[in-house]
């Protein structure tokens, strides 16, 4: 066997990575430790059919505050074989995990980060009745339970909706290697034939990972070979008769929006069984997330691990507000209405949210109620419309807060006018905060989320008017519409970012926007009846602003791309694509 | 609009009966609040309110007693009247709880709203202090005789400010007060129907019928009815503010003569609290303090304008 060699990209601060063998069910595996033994330890478990050494960058950037402790798991790298199939199954690498924990740091609870197969065991080991007692917390990519799986396929199977098939029909199309690993001869085959070989190129060509020295290891065609029993040990008997597992330990899962093996609806529903759950999302591939973006996957560890040590603040903290979940996210427009109600409904998520609005006041007002819920929230007084002021606020938010992964361009103001009574002044001022406010925040926040490259969404809240015409809202309908097709080209841009972008069409919704409306061609007087009657209309509808919130996070949750939220805004859509010359008609109706 | 206002009918003793019998409700609340605990259930509470309210000597009760604990305190999730009653739902730590009575003696009702917490809870406490608003908002809205719904309209748009909900509209008739008088009927005392005592609702069916007569309506809410300036006589004013899981209400008798308002007691619970917790804050004010500048409370220090024109 070779000894294990210290990772070249090892900081010379960092003690050299020390090696021991633990012995668990009479095999022998290979531990490496490295970084001070009194700090947190972080236990990474690898997947397949890789080594403790996909881990290198990681377990060199948290040694520098934690006691990293990696190994092989049977069968791979240094580690002992199991004698037979039954060798490989889950109950077995759980009780490794458990022993390699207990020898490492028998005192005190480990926090367990995995990756691909390392976290299908470690949910094992997760779900164990009290496991809470052994693991402070765990870090999931790319490997869900296979007892969750089970539920999450029977639950498909129930319900046949069209999404649902959708959902099964793309990860069984994703997943034909597991299918092709339980047939006799081939897999092994095509290892020993060859992949083996062509596997950096594979990583470079699908994965996009950039080729070095030290990866993949040598071992790689044996550990291939051997770790197809993971599959035919634990797939079928496990996913078939699925076991109920809740647990108690705090999780981040870390969605890898490029993965091509584990999509990102598998871990609908998760709550049920981890309601300790913490959902963060990476622009990485199912390699690249360890091999391209160890610094920021260490960083996420780092604030996990640091949120559930014992006895810190956070946990301490009992419940209360929500936990931070790591997001920032910034709403213009955060005063009141819609705004208000998404800022606090992404607060309550365990979000950090940054509010602006024209009325600091109100800003400040709702960061407060925020910051009762959640996390600390801050407010800024900026108007949308003033270009270099959107910019000043972007350069702010980045330097006190940092890069936003959700903006929410909510503020706007209505109008109401048809386009002979609406003056220039009139227009200017609508266009000005409707749509170059939406124009200055996707470009202030979209060029620093690409530039940061973990991806992103981004919300434009447009409006039933953007495909209902009226010729009372000439200029209102103009510039939401324009919002609308704004976001739809915005999207095809940002894909390629990791970004995402939801156009919102809230419709009729009980907010303050009808207090602020403008008529043209009326006086003051008529003004405020006007406005009057348009407030006491909108109470009456009813529609409360949290129901808008409540589909905006859905949309950033699973990055819809256009949300009409109220009935008649959704009734409104559907009419406008099969019929509309009806709308054309109907915008001759004089509505105010 | 209304033609007559009548006269305000009570004498001075009449409102220190009234007062006595208002401060006898809060004592009664006070006490069940100690009493209180984590593992009591809703229905416990509303026994041990009426139990002591009787002990007390009350005689009658314009409603029953009710209580609500945890987010039943903000009416979450209440589609029926009848869930109004006390129910199963026990306190745990960190819930806010309302306890809400109406004894009558001698004729003399009064009907109060009393909010607590056990342990801890950050949004209960915010929520307390923004009440005051309110109890202040109403008094001058009153005082400047505008009509009622236009007071109910002015305390939607503090709630709206505030980023709060408005829970009193989850009341039956969606009001925020309700007139109050001395009751003289002879129907059965202490029986109920609906919650809501017998001779109540002889009295309140009376009322309902007379000031219908007059344009006036003995319910305060937003809508038509309540579109006439404030009738003089004692009105029981209960503001019932919520966020999120967490409500808070106080309900009290306001005192509407012909050309003036004010509130029958200031010696209640609440009040003593926002005047406690105003001293504490100026004292805490005095030291230099590093915490988020969201910290200082403006209502405790600057009372009123400001907040109730945001």
């Amino acid at each position: 066997m070779t000894p294990p060699t210290t990772p070249p990209t090892t900081p010379p601060t960092t003690p050299r990575t020390s090696r021991r063998t633990v012995h668990s069910g009479g095999l022998p595996l290979a531990v490496f430790e490295q970084g001070d033994p009194e700090a947190p330890t972080v236990l990474l478990v690898h997947g397949y059919p890789d080594t403790h050494a996909v881990w290198d960058d990681i377990a060199a950037d948290l040694a520098r505050d934690h006691h990293v402790v990696r190994y092989d798991v049977r069968g791979a790298g240094e580690s002992g074989v199991p004698a037979d199939r039954d060798g490989y199954r889950l109950e077995h690498l759980a009780e490794d995990l458990f022993a390699v924990a207990d020898a490492v740091s028998p005192d005190r609870p480990v926090h367990l980060v995995a990756h691909d197969w390392g976290s299908i065991q470690s949910w094992e080991a997760v779900t164990a009745p009290g496991a809470e007692r052994r693991i402070a917390s765990y870090t999931t990519m790319s490997g869900p339970s296979l007892d969750h799986m089970g539920y999450w396929l029977r639950h498909r199977l129930r319900r046949p909706t069209p999404r649902h098939l959708g959902q099964l029909l793309h990860q069984g199309l994703h997943s034909w290697y597991i299918t092709a690993f339980h047939l006799p001869y081939l897999a092994p085959g095509v290892w020993r034939l060859g992949l083996a070989r062509a596997w950096p190129r594979v990583l470079r060509g699908l994965e996009h990972v950039t080729p070095r020295a030290d990866h993949p290891q040598r071992s790689l065609r044996r550990d291939a070979v051997r770790g197809i029993e993971l599959y035919r040990a634990n797939f079928r008997p496990t996913m078939g008769s699925p076991r109920e597992r809740p647990t108690e330990v705090p999780v981040q899962l870390i969605t890898l929006t490029r993965d091509r093996y584990v999509g990102t609806y598998l871990s609908e529903g998760l709550e049920r069984w981890a309601p300790k759950l913490t959902r963060r999302t990476l622009h990485a591939g199912h390699w690249s997330a360890l091999l391209e973006k160890g610094a920021t996957v260490a960083g996420m560890v780092r604030e996990f691990t640091a949120r559930n040590e014992p006895g810190s603040a956070d946990a301490a903290a009992g419940g209360a507000p929500a936990l931070d979940d790591g997001r920032l996210v910034v709403v213009t427009g955060g005063g009141s209405g819609i705004g208000r109600a998404t800022a606090l409904a992404f607060a309550e998520e365990g979000a950090r949210v940054v509010v602006c609005d024209l009325d600091l006041a109100a800003a400040e007002r709702t960061a407060e109620l925020a910051s009762l819920i959640g996390p600390a929230a801050h407010a800024y007084r900026v108007d949308v419309s003033d270009g270099a002021a959107v910019d000043a606020f972007a350069q702010t938010v980045a330097a006190e807060h940092g890069v936003p992964d959700v903006v929410v361009n909510n503020a706007g103001i209505g109008h109401s006018g048809t386009f002979l009574q609406t003056t220039e002044k009139e227009w200017q001022r609508v266009l000005d905060v409707n749509l170059w406010g939406v124009i200055h925040g996707c470009r202030a926040f979209g060029t620093l989320m690409a530039d940061r490259g973990q991806g992103g969404h981004i919300v434009n809240v447009s409006s039933a008017a953007a495909y209902l015409p009226s010729k009372a809202l000439t200029a209102y309908a103009t510039s939401k519409a324009a919002v609308f097709m704004l976001s739809d080209c915005l999207r095809a841009e940002f894909v390629g970012h990791g970004i995402g972008v939801s156009t919102i069409c809230p419709g009729i919704v009980n907010t303050n926007i009808t207090r602020t409306s403008t008529f043209s061609a009326t006086s003051s007087a008529e003004q405020a009846a006007k406005q009057a009657r348009a407030a006491k209309l909108y109470a009456r509808r009813g529609f409360p602003p949290e129901k808008v919130a409540t589909a905006i996070l859905a949309a950033v949750r699973t990055g819809k791309a256009v949300v009409p939220v109220t009935p008649e805004a959704k009734a409104a859509r559907l009419l406008s694509r099969l019929s509309p010359g009806l709308l054309r008609l109907a915008a001759r109706l004089n509505i105010t | 609009m209304a033609n007559t206002t009548p006269a305000f009918r009570y004498t001075e003793r009449d409102l220190a009966r009234f007062r006595e019998t208002q401060q006898l409700a809060y004592h009664c609340a006070e006490q069940v609040a100690a009493w209180i605990e984590p593992g009591v259930t809703e229905r416990q509470a509303t026994a041990e309110l009426r139990r002591c309210l009787v002990a007390a000597g009350v005689e009658d009760f314009f409603h029953v007693p009710f209580a609500w604990f945890g987010d039943r305190t903000a009416f979450r999730h209440f589609h029926t009247p009848l869930q109004f009653f006390a129910g199963n739902r026990r306190l745990e730590e960190g819930m806010p709880y309302v306890l809400d009575c109406a004894p009558v003696v001698d004729g003399y009702t009064a009907d109060i709203g009393y909010g607590g917490k056990v342990g801890e809870n950050r949004i209960w406490d915010r929520l307390a202090a923004d009440l005051k608003v309110y109890r202040e908002l109403i008094l001058a809205e009153v005082r400047a005789r505008k009509p009622l719904d236009e007071v109910y309209a002015a305390v939607d748009a503090q709630l709206a400010a505030h980023g709060y909900d408005n829970r009193h509209q989850v009341y039956p008739g969606r009001v925020i007060g309700h007139q109050v008088t001395r009751t003289v009927t002879r129907g059965p005392a202490g029986v109920n129907v609906f919650g809501f005592g017998v001779r109540t609702l002889q009295t309140l069916g009376r009322e309902l019928i007379s000031e219908r007569l007059h344009g006036r309506s003995p319910l305060w809410a937003d809508g038509r009815s309540s579109r006439h300036a404030p009738t003089p006589g004692l009105w029981a004013v209960e503001p019932h503010i919520g966020f999120r899981g967490v409500g808070i209400k106080f309900e009290e008798l306001l005192v509407v003569t012909e050309d003036d308002a004010y509130w029958l007691d200031d010696d209640l619970p609440h009040v003593r609290r926002w005047t406690t917790d105003a001293t504490t804050e100026q004292t805490a004010a005095t030291e230099p303090s590093a915490t988020a500048p969201h910290a200082a409370d403006p209502t405790a220090t600057a009372p009123t304008a400001l907040e109730a024109t945001r």
